[in-house]
């Protein structure tokens, strides 16, 4: 039994004492495999271009977790977009770094579904590292059961990186007693004229909309439906391919479809 | 069609549960419009919640009888798939869904709730089409989100233009009227006339003013006060409360 070794590589494993990791699903940190959480996916978005990428994250119900770190470098005045659903889990995490150069510009759009005892999280850092770049993120949760949802959302503003416009909002809406959403904003400003603004709201579906729907014949399960759809369409607003929009929300909506509610 | 019979109710209040409806009995037949008036505060409201079936509100005493049925048997979506449609006063937004989407899903969950075939989308944008020119509201209205940004008048019309879609064989509408400019009220008061004045049909008409049954022209009037149907009369009762007003007409019922 390599004891040393099976030591050395337990320490390489984040825990909930580190920032980043502090709402992780700590059995899953305790048994992966050290590799499986330090890979990193590495992308480059030249100079004026865009890059775009949609992923829905479903791992499926046997897989003990699963966590996608991509690590991106936006050239100066590109572009890049990234909107994602988690629905797998036990412990499912999606992460991103973004560096942007002088008026580039980083899309997210992030929504974290699902009940049980899931635990989801999107965790981001925007590095701001030359003047006039933009940020906007946008992270909606549903959760339901006993899961979690997370977002964690890391922005640095280096000295020089004057008129940064940096937008993070994250909501969710918890359907039933039990379940529970975690949001940590964090801001490192070095820039004196930037534009920084976060939002974050934790509450219950609409009951006055639900009544509403109710009156005009809806039923419960579609008034629920409908409400869930409108709330996470808020990450998807900017997707500009109104089929891949589509798509998204009607994978995003299945996993409604399934739960006991 | 809508017998409601020795009806108690409360509504969860911040000092527990308040009564508010006290007995009240009350039949609108067949064919029929039949106006509410009375004095803030009077149960109103709290009667056009309670036949909808809305959370909070608890019926403790009495029935509902709509189209021969036990109207509290039904949930409150069946309600409105058995045909009743409850008109708010107070119009509720609904961010991020569209009238055209909402009122699809609305027609199509009566419809299979009543075993119909569900209606394809371009039959319902032309139903909804002629519905919003009766109701004089801007078909572009109905793309937008659900009476999110629209003015109370506009509000008023959206719902006037779903219960034409809807089609309801019965209205109970609560101060439908609250909020409409003169022309407004006479294009809602028109609609009303137009989708529900018909043999099989009857109406609740919850109001403050005699304005709007200058238009819509009720068969019969009663005052409600103090969560009971003090008084049942033709459409002069509803005259003489905006000539003398709720003290002087109803002291002279009692004497």
């Amino acid at each position: 039994m390599p004891e040393v070794e099976t030591l050395e590589r337990a320490a390489d494993r984040p825990t909930n004492r580190d920032e980043a990791w502090r709402y992780a699903d700590a059995d899953f940190l305790a048994k992966a495999h050290p590799d499986a959480i330090h890979h990193w996916r590495t992308l480059e978005v030249p100079s004026g271009e865009t890059r775009s990428e949609f992923m829905y994250n479903n791992t499926g119900v046997d897989c003990p977790g699963a966590i996608d770190r991509l690590r991106v470098h936006v050239r100066k005045g590109g572009r890049f977009e990234g909107f994602y659903i988690i629905a797998g889990g036990k412990y499912q995490r999606v992460e991103l770094e973004v560096t942007l150069e002088e008026g580039a510009h980083f899309e997210f759009g992030g929504v974290t579904i699902g009940g049980g005892d899931k635990v989801q999280e999107f965790v981001t850092r925007t590095i701001h590292a030359e003047p006039n770049a933009t940020s906007n993120q946008t992270v909606r949760a549903v959760q339901w059961g006993r899961s979690v949802g997370n977002f964690l959302g890391r922005i640095e503003v280096v000295k020089d990186a004057q008129k940064t416009d940096a937008a993070q909002n994250f909501r969710a809406i918890l359907l039933e007693k039990g379940a529970s959403a975690n949001t940590k904003p964090e801001l490192e400003i070095f820039a004196d004229d930037v534009l920084c603004a976060h939002g974050a709201a934790i509450g219950q579906l609409d009951e006055g909309a639900a009544y509403y729907m109710a009156a005009r014949g809806i039923s419960p399960e579609v008034a629920r439906r409908l409400q869930v759809q409108a709330f996470i369409g808020d990450a998807f607003v900017e997707l500009g391919d109104a089929d891949v929009r589509e798509r998204m929300l009607e994978q995003a909506l299945e996993q409604l479809d399934g739960a006991a509610l | 069609m809508l017998t409601i019979e020795n009806l108690h109710a409360e509504v969860d209040g911040s000092n527990g549960k308040k009564p508010i409806l006290k007995g009240l009995s009350l039949t609108v037949e067949a064919g029929e419009v039949h106006a509410i008036m009375g004095p803030n505060g009077a149960g109103k409201s709290t009667l056009a919640h309670v036949l909808g079936g809305k959370p909070g509100y608890e019926v403790t005493q009495g029935s509902v009888t709509f189209k021969g049925e036990p109207l509290f048997e039904l949930d409150p979506h069946e309600r409105a798939a058995s045909g009743l449609f409850l008109g708010f006063q107070y119009p509720v937004e609904i961010p991020g869904v569209s009238n055209v989407q909402f009122l699809r899903e609305a027609l199509n969950s009566q419809r299979k709730y009543r075993g119909e075939e569900p209606l394809s989308g371009g039959d319902f944008l032309k139903l909804a089409k002629e519905k919003a020119a009766l109701l004089k509201l801007d078909m572009e209205m109905l793309k937008r989100q659900v009476n999110v940004g629209f003015s109370g008048g506009e509000k008023k019309r959206a719902e006037m233009v779903q219960m034409g879609i809807l089609d309801p064989a019965f209205a109970v509408l609560d101060e439908t009227d609250s909020g409409l400019d003169i022309d407004a009220l006479r294009v809602v008061g028109e609609g009303i006339n137009t989708i529900m004045r018909a043999p099989d049909k009857g109406v609740l008409l919850i109001t403050h003013y005699q304005r709007l049954l200058d238009v819509v022209k009720p068969d019969k009037v009663s005052i409600l006060a103090n969560g009971r149907i003090v008084q049942t009369g033709g459409p002069d009762l509803a005259l003489r409360l905006e000539e003398e007003g709720y003290d002087a007409v109803m002291s002279e019922a009692v004497a």
